[in-house]
């Protein structure tokens, strides 16, 4: 990556940084819970880049396990409140208020989930693959429609947020810094997957499934956990969403919310981690300025994605480091 | 003679009612070239299909070092040592010449679960991927993508890439395909540069290619081996060269 491209990352990463502070001294502070949701969304972002980018696994159903995370921090907080264990059980786990253990659990049960639908979803490709994956996604968004325990089709309230150690995380402007943080961790963790063995393996195996086999990969397992890992980061994502809303509903499993989050990885640039944060930002700030003038923002973003699609085939981020490259 | 390194039982494969191959018995012995040639459609390519684990037979029977390997998973036989090239060139074109050579010698690892290590630091899978480079003559390309070489470099990075992880066997699936003479002479340099290091089955059309490396050619004619030999007694074999050469001259 050219210094130029280096400098500007830092340089949004310090905006992001400052950012409450400025929403404060222009007192227009709704931009800080906005750029929560932005860096939240963007976390899922790009753990779905993970997959679609490197692995050309274009799942349509990611917001299954984004959905997942939210609803695993909501019922843990449900129960908490409650003073009851989980599906009534006599001898059951109760309920969790703690962030990181909500995360962790919300993992878990991404994992599984991910395990045992991509093991069916994995042995097929392409157009199958994109249906298998929106059939599952779908599958659990009719499964909580239907969970009246847990509000059925009207969603699930939280009684506030859960607890962090040393933290309050029911003001705006610390919760904010939580979440800047996990996407800092997370982008990090990312980059560092991508380009481990591990990452390498899976390039190859988009790149030439074949050939991986003759090397003597047994591909399937690699794309499975995978598959597995990018569902833990939609989870996480999850988590920190329902945590914002205090507040879940079946909404998050939609496979428009699955199309809305390959649409931001696809809009940055595929295949480069930094691309899905840039096309999370820029797809939910044109979506926040144009639903202020029209209802029918979708109409002025369509011919938008359309032009970065033709005009830059590696989305935005690749805008920027080929602009970088003239430069320099 | 000893044991071959690599042999074939009764190989069949029909496909449909068609038969691709019928009782191919090959063997190929420790550290020998073995050419493998017939006319277009004589069923070839399944048999080096059917000896990497790609397309499972109808019936018979495969040994790799005296092992049953008839139904073991393609990447299964990579690790036992048993590797091959592809005929339409098979690179990872994304990926730089060292990048495709150093995955192909991670894959000899036992596993490649490690998520967080730099690969690209690598200095147990870049050594000897520098090394393969070095010998097939790819040092000055490096950095360069494996999409943007040329043919003739391509098909060279397709055989180093075989060569990963010390194969005891190559399977080589004609790979003077579609190069110029210079390169054909280059390759064939680099190929007679092997032998005795590793046994080879050479797919090939190349006559030329053919009767400068073989040690010993096998001629597969409707699927069935009609004649295997010297590169003098396939030469004076009537029942080959009105089958196979008799068509060329």
């Amino acid at each position: 990556m050219s210094r130029r491209v280096m400098w500007i990352l830092a340089g949004g990463g310090l905006l992001l940084l400052a950012l409450p502070w400025l929403a404060q001294a222009m007192d227009e502070s709704y931009l800080t819970t906005t750029v929560t949701r932005v860096m939240i969304l963007a976390i899922a972002a790009v753990s779905l880049d993970l997959i679609v980018g490197y692995g050309a696994m274009v799942s349509f159903g990611h917001a299954a396990f984004f959905g997942l995370g939210a609803y695993v921090a909501a019922i843990l907080s449900h129960h908490f409140h409650l003073g009851d264990a989980l599906l009534g059980l006599p001898y059951g786990i109760g309920g969790s208020n703690e962030l990181l253990l909500v995360m962790l659990l919300a993992m878990l049960v991404a994992a599984v989930v991910a395990a045992l639908t991509g093991l069916i979803s994995l042995r097929t490709q392409g157009i199958h693959f994109i249906m298998i994956t929106l059939a599952f996604a779908q599958m659990l968004f009719y499964l909580f429609v239907s969970l009246d325990v847990y509000g059925g089709e009207d969603g699930l309230v939280m009684s506030g947020r859960n607890h962090l150690p040393g933290i309050d995380t029911a003001d705006d402007n610390q919760f904010y810094y939580v979440c800047l943080l996990a996407l800092l961790l997370y982008v990090f963790l990312a980059r560092r997957l991508v380009n481990s063995p591990f990452g390498r393996v899976i390039r190859g195996s988009k790149s030439n499934p074949r050939r991986m086999q003759a090397l003597g990969y047994q591909t399937y397992w690699y794309r499975l956990v995978a598959y597995v890992i990018a569902a833990t980061g939609a989870a996480l994502a999850g988590v920190l969403m329902a945590n914002m809303n205090e507040f879940v509903d079946p909404g998050l499993f939609s496979w428009q919310l699955s199309g809305e989050l390959l649409v931001m990885v696809i809009l940055g640039g595929l295949g480069t981690i930094y691309g899905a944060v840039i096309g999370a930002s820029v797809f939910l700030l044109l979506e926040i300025l144009l639903s202020a003038y029209t209802e029918h923002w979708m109409f002025f973003l369509g011919p938008f994605l359309v032009l970065v699609v033709i005009y830059a085939r590696h989305g935005l981020f690749g805008l920027l480091q080929n602009r970088a490259r003239r430069n320099d | 003679m000893t044991e071959p390194v690599l042999q074939t039982r009764d190989l069949s494969k029909s496909y449909a009612g068609l038969q691709a191959n019928r009782n191919i018995h090959l063997q190929l012995q420790r550290g020998e070239i073995h050419a493998l040639i017939g006319p277009n459609g004589a069923g070839k390519s399944t048999l080096i299909g059917q000896l990497a684990g790609e397309i499972k037979p109808t019936s018979g029977q495969i040994f790799f070092k005296g092992r049953d390997i008839t139904t073991s998973a393609g990447h299964a036989r990579a690790h036992l040592g048993l590797s091959r090239s592809f005929q339409v060139t098979s690179v990872f074109d994304d990926m730089t010449v060292l990048e495709n050579l150093a995955l192909a010698v991670q894959a000899h690892d036992r596993h490649s679960f490690r998520f967080f290590s730099r690969v690209s630091q690598n200095r147990r899978f870049n050594r000897p991927a520098c090394e393969l480079a070095r010998q097939f003559g790819l040092e000055q390309y490096h950095a360069v993508l494996a999409g943007e070489l040329g043919h003739g470099e391509k098909r060279q990075l397709e055989i180093a890439m075989t060569l990963a992880g010390n194969p005891e066997v190559i399977l080589l699936d004609e790979p003077m395909a579609g190069i110029g003479p210079g390169g054909t002479a280059e390759l064939i340099r680099l190929l007679d540069g092997l032998r005795g290091q590793v046994s080879m089955l050479l797919v090939e059309h190349d006559v030329q290619a053919v009767f400068a490396l073989a040690d010993r050619i096998s001629v597969l004619v409707y699927g069935e081996i009609i004649a295997t030999g010297s590169v003098e007694e396939i030469r004076a074999n009537p029942q080959v060269q009105q089958a196979y050469l008799g068509d060329a001259c």
